[in-house]
């Protein structure tokens, strides 16, 4: 009954809605619609994972055997530092963001988010900042060849291209702080009454704790940047010792942020899984109260684990074995998360449709890569294997499998809420089997690699290192190839298909599954009644 | 064709190193040896088994699944406590996977499994939440005393200085009889190996001209800084890696137990040539310390250069070409192009044809802000004058200045 009122009542508003918004072009720049802003955020995010994957390759490709093949060594590290400044803040962030802006509305049962012209701003910052990134390649002295941790004195060497990628910084992390005040406040103030905290979408929960962290941390990412930019302009020192400066103070101020910001990736994933599992189980959540407890503690304490990036840098004993308890402690409440998943599914009613068959990737790598990640916490060994490709394979496991298998759990899942239409499930299916498959042959020796000792961010290496790196890039090239396909799907989708029903997965709950889709331009203009047995819990 | 040449050279590589560990083995006699290597390799091959099969039997025997054989005890405890790790983490992972696998395979819905609706157990949960802590307090106990003893740098044998330059290591041994001694280690592995124009060598970006000896047996702390930007000084068979800070030292050390040459690499992004600065440390017994470092002295004494002496412009172009080779070529190109606008040309450069004073000084001082480093502290004056007088008559810049040691002299501190 709800959403035949529902429908009904949008239908009306999309109808008067084409007399007073924009066409064209012109909808796109001026928009303050959530579902717009959302998509143009998801379109953004897949250029940008185009660019950052064809820097990949020519890695991989420059890698595939010894000795120099294609590109300079100072080329190799602005494709290093480009492809993981482009990943980082303008593929995976944004696609998180334009999951928020979609469906955070529509779980809550709001109208739109809370500020709409903020929206479109925080959306539009982003194109400008890729811009800075990428053109900063065809500069003299090109990109920063610094890695994306920007280390001075390195980065101080650097030329124009560094400053570029400054700005571009400054300019991403305003737009993620808006971006975040815009969702925290969504959250806290929009909810349809009865729709307490504790019994609100998970996704939305992983979204307020990311909204805090990020407004936590990006200033002051923004904060060590600008002092990188008056160390190198303005005869600052506060990273040089000849002036009574220290380089590993950039150091503590970058991990400050970026150990955050780990979680920041990660925690939008988790939201996106608490959905898709429980969905095509066919259940609820298992633990709904103590994933929530984990979600919180996962984003305090990942603001006192910064040092453990620094193990060789030379802290002190203590500080180093603080860092190492503090680290091995965040595996609890990540533990707990994936016992919940597990649990979920036990005794459930479970179809493997494209959602899940990535959420079961998901959830098969991000535990090796968690558990990788307490190998490397443990000081001693992570003092071995620091800067090598142990780590280069740990995190890619964690951020590649993590959030962009996760990302693509949820593209499946809502693709028909927002076309219309179903996918393609047989393509949906081949692009889940190629992805697991070359991710593996690509980032599995990588573990090797990096045991044997070979140095991460350098651009040829040592003949003992061959096999692997064969394998390694033969995998990346199939990996990469492979993406294409959700272009195919996400294309098909959008032009026609069999229709969606309001509710495409029989499992899914919330407000978004009981609109029409897709869903009108305005939804939830009155607010919605709140329905216990489409809560989570 | 040249990939099969590649294969033959590192399978023989492969085969002398794996008779040297066989050999080791009886040697180091020790009771925790044998565990390691055996946990450690059960696991990696366990966990490989799927990955290798696409490969073939001769292959496999080749791929390095595991840490480097420790040599030291600190690399051995590191080794034993990565083993331990790796067991359970892949028993957790085993455990957790059978468990989905077990979902997977009997509770899905095309087997008719009718979904039950339980959400919470908090007796599953307190559970779930107080054995990992208990098994990483478990954990926590090994971990801590391998870093102990690590970080356990007091009552060193011999203390050596080592230096990160972009993109060389200099090191200065600083007590001990080899007091005094100091020299550059520059990666050997000839230029057309790296551009793929001669066979690569058996130890390929793995060596250097003159590697940093040290006695076996004896606790060697390591004092690491830089002068330019951070490097790493890295040797995995001693487990040891420790960042070099321009401004700051840092410490570590290692007492190695066998005799032989270990190799590592700068393990800190620094610039362009950052995977051409290798560490290679050769272990030798103390006689052949002693005569190591009687040798380097009578020829550090023999090399001095005698201050008073005039040289000819034929004399210093000679000496000037070698610390050109092994100092600037790197970024200014032999053939004095450069790699513009990074690293600028010197063939008709404005520094390189104008006052011989400024293009002392910024040999002497370098460019703040720029990879130019300042050289006045790795070369003598004499290397000065032989490169800047080098520079100045080289390619185009014919300008047959002289510059004396003197010259340099009078300009440092300037």
């Amino acid at each position: 009954m709800q959403a035949t009122h529902t429908a009904g009542h949008a239908g009306e508003h999309t109808h008067d809605e084409h007399g007073h918004h924009p066409s064209g072009w012109k909808r796109w720049v001026t928009t303050t619609n959530h579902k717009d802003i959302g998509s143009m955020y998801l379109w953004f995010s897949f250029v940008m994972f185009l660019v950052g994957g064809a820097m990949s390759l020519v890695i991989r490709a420059e890698l595939f055997s010894p000795g120099l093949q294609y590109v300079s060594p100072d080329f190799y590290n602005q494709m290093v530092t480009l492809h993981a400044l482009i990943m980082v803040f303008g593929a995976i962030m944004p696609a998180f963001v334009g999951f928020a802006n979609w469906m955070l509305p529509m779980m809550i049962g709001a109208p739109d988010m809370a500020f709409g012209r903020l929206n479109n701003w925080s959306f539009w910052l982003l194109p400008p900042a890729a811009i800075l990134l990428t053109a900063s390649l065809f500069v003299p002295g090109g990109a920063a060849g610094t890695g994306w941790t920007l280390y001075p004195p390195l980065s101080v060497q650097m030329g124009i291209g560094m400053d570029m990628a400054i700005f571009a910084v400054h300019i991403l992390g305003m737009s993620s702080i808006m971006g975040s005040i815009n969702i925290v406040t969504t959250i806290l103030n929009l909810r349809a009454p009865g729709m307490t905290l504790m019994k609100m979408p998970l996704f939305c929960w992983t979204w307020l704790v990311t909204g805090f962290l990020l407004i936590a941390s990006m200033p002051i990412l923004a904060g060590a940047v600008t002092m990188l930019l008056t160390d190198r302009h303005f005869g600052t020192t506060f990273f040089n010792a000849a002036g009574g400066g220290d380089p590993v103070l950039f150091q503590h101020i970058f991990w400050f942020f970026g150990h955050p910001e780990v979680y920041i990736i990660a925690l939008p994933a988790f939201g996106v899984i608490s959905h898709v599992i429980p969905a095509f189980s066919r259940k609820h959540l298992f633990g709904y109260a103590s994933m929530v407890y984990a979600i919180a503690a996962i984003g305090l304490i990942s603001f006192f684990v910064w040092a453990h990036h620094m193990y060789v840098t030379g802290l002190p004993l203590t500080g180093q074995l603080y860092f190492m308890y503090a680290t091995i402690l965040i595996a609890v409440p990540t533990g707990v998360k994936v016992f919940n998943w597990v649990t979920t599914m036990w005794r459930g009613s479970l179809t493997f449709e494209t959602p899940m068959l990535f959420a079961l990737g998901f959830l098969t790598l991000f535990t090796i890569g968690g558990l990788t990640g307490l190998v490397l916490a443990m000081t001693a060994v992570d003092i071995q294997l620091q800067d090598t490709y142990y780590v280069v394979a740990h995190f890619h496991y964690v951020m590649v499998a993590g959030a962009l298998f996760s990302a693509y759990a949820g593209l499946y899942f809502w693709l028909p809420k927002w076309t219309g239409h179903m996918y393609n499930e047989s393509l949906g299916k081949l692009h889940f089997w190629l992805s697991i498959i070359f991710f593996n042959i690509a980032f599995f020796p990588q573990h090797f690699l990096g045991l044997a000792g070979m140095p991460r961010r350098i651009p040829d290496y040592a003949q003992q290192f061959a096999d692997f790196n064969v394998m390694s890039t033969v995998g990346a090239f199939g990996f990469g190839i492979s993406q294409l396909l959700v272009l195919v799907v996400v294309f098909q989708s959008l032009k026609g298909g069999a229709k969606a029903e309001n509710r495409p997965w029989d499992g899914a709950h919330g407000f978004e599954w009981t609109l029409p889709s897709p869903p009108p331009y305005h939804t939830f203009e009155d607010p919605p009644a709140f329905n216990p047995s489409e809560a989570h819990a | 064709m040249a990939r099969n040449s590649i294969r033959n050279d590192y399978l023989k590589q492969l085969s002398a190193s794996g008779a040297r560990q066989t050999e080791s083995t009886p040697q180091e006699g020790r009771g925790t040896r044998g565990a390691p290597s055996f946990l450690g390799r059960l696991g990696g091959i366990g966990l490989l088994a799927g990955l290798l099969a696409i490969f073939s039997r001769a292959a496999c025997a080749a791929w390095e699944l595991n840490l480097q054989a420790p040599v030291t005890a600190t690399a051995k405890h590191v080794y034993e406590l990565h083993s331990l790790l790796l067991w359970i983490i892949t028993v957790i992972f085993i455990g957790v996977f059978a468990v989905v696998t077990y979902s997977l395979i009997f509770h899905r819905k095309s087997k008719g499994h009718k979904a039950s609706d339980f959400h919470d157990n908090t007796t599953l949960e307190i559970a779930w939440t107080v054995v990992p802590t208990l098994i990483l307090v478990g954990l926590a106990f090994p971990a801590t005393s391998a870093l102990v003893k690590m970080r356990d740098t007091s009552q060193p044998d011999l203390t050596v200085k080592a230096t990160g330059y972009q993109w060389k290591w200099g090191y200065e041994y600083l007590t001990g009889d080899a007091a005094g001694i100091k020299f550059m280690s520059v990666m050997s592995t000839p230029r057309e190996q790296i551009e793929n124009k001669a066979p690569k060598g058996e130890h390929y970006l793995l060596e250097v001209d003159r590697p940093l000896v040290v006695p076996v047996g004896k606790k060697v702390r390591v004092l690491t800084t830089a002068t330019d930007v951070i490097h790493s000084w890295s040797v995995p068979a001693f487990a040891v890696k420790t960042d070099a800070v321009p401004g700051f030292l840092r410490d570590t050390w290692f007492r190695a137990e066998k005799e032989g040459t270990y190799r590592g690499q700068c393990s800190e992004l620094c610039g362009k040539d950052h995977a051409f600065m290798p560490v290679v440390v050769e272990v030798v017994s103390e006689e052949k310390y002693a005569a190591w470092v009687a040798d380097q002295k009578q020829k550090l004494a023999a090399a001095a250069d005698d201050p008073n002496k005039t040289w000819t412009l034929d004399e210093l172009v000679a000496r000037g070409e070698a610390v050109y080779t092994a100092n600037c070529a790197a970024c200014h190109q032999a053939n004095g192009q450069g790699l513009p606008p990074a690293f600028p040309a010197l063939d008709g450069s404005k520094v390189a044809k104008g006052s011989k004073q400024g293009h002392i000084e910024m040999v002497l001082n370098g460019k703040p802000g720029t990879a130019m480093a300042a050289f006045g502290a790795q070369l003598s004056d004499t290397d000065i004058a032989a490169v800047v007088a080098y520079e100045r008559n080289a390619w185009s810049n014919k300008l047959g200045e002289v510059i004396q040691p003197a010259e340099v002299k009078a300009l440092r501190g300037k």
